[in-house]
């Protein structure tokens, strides 16, 4: 019998702790994917956060390295630097990128370096318990939003990839959703994209995915997919930012 | 190789090139710029990488990351700039990665300002970050000991998995003196660093840093396991010069700069036939507890001398166990002891302990 599609190398046989309905497991699987189609997967060193993936080193089947919160791109840095013929990635939540780790991932891009970013929003810190992130929409509740986020006191969220795309040595930067088959396989083109980027040497670069959080949502994960739909899409428009070509 | 003059900060880039560090990640701070200046200048052509980091934060996390992948990596900063660093810095020692940090230290509290000190000393000794850690300290009093230091810091590094500090007053850092690079034999067998992340290439499982044990359970052996390697540190590394002993009525304890004015103390007072002597712990952490087990019977008290309001003589009177009067006599932000009030603070002892 013909094989048409079995569980990626890229990952280990770990059962995940995310929760039910959440796309991190997609976006896992992609990034997974993505680098064993490309043949680098035991080439590549991966970076994982403080946040909900906290525990990525334990599911992707390739070195890791567990940063503090919002440092994923300096180490990276310094693993790149030693290794620059490695595939060196990170895999970062909102609030660890958009709040404590804005400074890292900006020079990180600022610097060109060759790494890969997979930026993961969900519009909420999720590992903690629901509370407010710079993504976090206008009017949206949080545990520490609960009337809502107010602009006036808490600004707009942030467009973590039109900012990148700013960037004179970010060189591919992407925003792509998995809430439909249709927009996985947008995403998983993006992904293979970003660490082509790298793997030619071409600079920095960074998918941002939008992603569900069910359980700090207070919903289903259906209604979430609507949500995200609905609120999320609208604000922060899918599409390419930046192409190598482009970059200056 | 003959001796060369060089000035501190560059003496110690030099040392850190010939003991094998190929990376380094730093951030501008007084008054330890010429380390990166040096390093910017000189690691290119011995085939390393130096990055100019966007902070102290994110220099310390490129060295985690460099340490991780499997290199000799260090990175220098001054007092505030060493206060940012203590995040990478407990997340290193977590992940028993070995790297070398440099604190050329200033004045403090806060900005404080741009003069030597050694008010670091607690920051170094006692932890600096979260969590039940320890870093071996060295704390060079010249040049030359300041370049073998160095070297012998990469190696320890290497040999115990553990970040490793070496500190010096602003004065170290930036005086000038003769320094010889002498051939180095390493007391340490070092074990290739099989653990570090340079990708599986399909032949092993995946190498994991981490400092993450959610289990309490784990996380309580982790820690255990940390504490026999300290332990060992402890027994292995301690170290201290003594000077003039022998008959000493009373016994300095000073480190770095300070020990040096306080020889001077001691040379002159000998001229008025006091005789003083002079404990200089080599190693903060671990500090040279056994140097005070052997204090002379004629020794009647001890002053410890520091470039700061008072931190190293609470580890001077826990290893002398409170058995003799101690005392203190310290300058802070950035004044510098003088040999003339040193004396005058023993002699101000020995008449109050005839």
């Amino acid at each position: 019998m013909a094989v048409v599609f079995q569980k990626t190398r890229g990952l280990t046989d770990v059962q995940t702790h995310y929760c039910p309905g959440c796309t991190h497991g997609i976006i896992h699987r992609l990034v997974a994917e993505a680098l064993e189609e490309l043949g680098v997967l035991d080439d590549s060193i991966g970076v994982c956060p403080v946040g909900c993936s906290a525990l990525a080193y334990d599911y992707f089947n390739c070195d890791m390295h567990q940063a503090s919160h919002g440092r994923a791109p300096a180490v990276a840095t310094g693993v790149k630097r030693v290794h620059p013929n490695n595939v060196v990635w990170t895999y970062q939540g909102d609030g660890d990128l958009a709040s404590i780790g804005t400074a890292e991932i900006i020079h990180a891009a600022h610097r060109g370096e060759k790494i890969t970013t997979i930026f993961v929003n969900n519009a909420i810190y999720g590992m903690t318990g629901g509370q407010m992130a710079p993504t976090t929409l206008v009017g949206q509740k949080s545990t520490t939003s609960p009337y809502g986020r107010d602009a006036d006191t808490c600004g707009f969220p942030l467009k973590v990839a039109e900012m990148m795309a700013t960037i004179p040595g970010a060189a591919f930067v992407e925003r792509v959703s998995v809430d439909t088959p249709a927009n996985v396989r947008k995403a998983k083109k993006a992904i293979l994209e970003a660490f082509k980027c790298q793997i030619e040497g071409k600079g920095f670069s960074i998918v941002e995915v939008l992603s569900t959080c069910p359980t700090n949502w207070g919903m289903t994960p259906v209604d979430s997919l609507a949500w995200l739909q609905a609120n999320m899409i609208p604000y922060y428009p899918l599409g390419n930012f930046r192409k190598p070509e482009e970059a200056k | 190789m003959a001796k060369v003059l060089m000035k501190g900060n560059e003496a110690i880039g030099a040392a850190a090139i010939n003991a094998g560090c190929r990376y380094f990640f730093g951030y501008p701070i007084t008054p330890q710029n010429e380390v990166p200046e040096y390093m910017s200048r000189e690691l290119p052509k011995a085939g390393g990488v130096f990055v100019q980091a966007e902070s102290e934060v994110a220099a310390i996390n490129m060295v985690y990351g460099a340490s991780g992948a499997g290199a000799r990596v260090m990175t220098s900063s001054s007092s505030p700039g060493i206060a940012l660093k203590q995040e990478g810095i407990t997340y290193i020692a977590g992940a028993e990665l070995p790297c070398v940090i440099v604190n050329i230290m200033r004045g403090g509290p806060g900005l404080g300002g741009i003069q030597p000190a050694q008010s670091d000393y607690n920051q170094s000794t006692r932890g600096g970050g979260n969590g039940d850690y320890k870093l071996l300290v060295y704390a060079p009093a010249n040049l030359q000991e300041m370049v073998d230091m160095v070297q012998e810091a990469f190696d320890a590094a290497d040999y115990y998995r553990n970040p490793v500090l070496v500190v010096g007053d602003g004065m170290i850092g930036q005086m000038m003196e003769p320094v010889e690079f002498k051939p180095y034999v390493s007391k340490y067998e070092l074990a290739e660093k099989t653990w570090a992340t340079d990708g599986t290439k399909g032949k092993r499982g995946p190498n994991i840093i981490n400092s993450l044990f959610l289990d309490p359970a784990k996380l309580e052996d982790h820690n255990v396991k940390l504490q026999a390697k300290y332990k060992a540190i402890k027994e292995n590394e301690a170290r201290a010069e003594l000077y003039n002993m022998d008959k000493a009525q009373l016994v300095i304890v000073a480190y770095g700069t300070t020990s040096r004015i306080a020889k001077n103390a001691i040379e002159s007072l000998k001229k008025e036939g006091i005789e003083v002597g002079l404990i200089r712990p080599q190693t903060l952490w671990p500090f040279p507890d056994r140097a005070f087990e052997s204090l002379p019977e004629s020794c009647k008290g001890l002053l410890v001398v520091e470039m700061s309001m008072g931190q190293m003589i609470d580890d001077v009177k826990l290893a002398t166990s409170c058995r003799l009067p101690v005392e203190f006599y310290g300058r802070a932000g950035g004044m510098i002891p003088e040999p003339d009030a040193i004396a005058d603070k023993i002699k101000e002892m020995l008449g109050g302990v005839k």
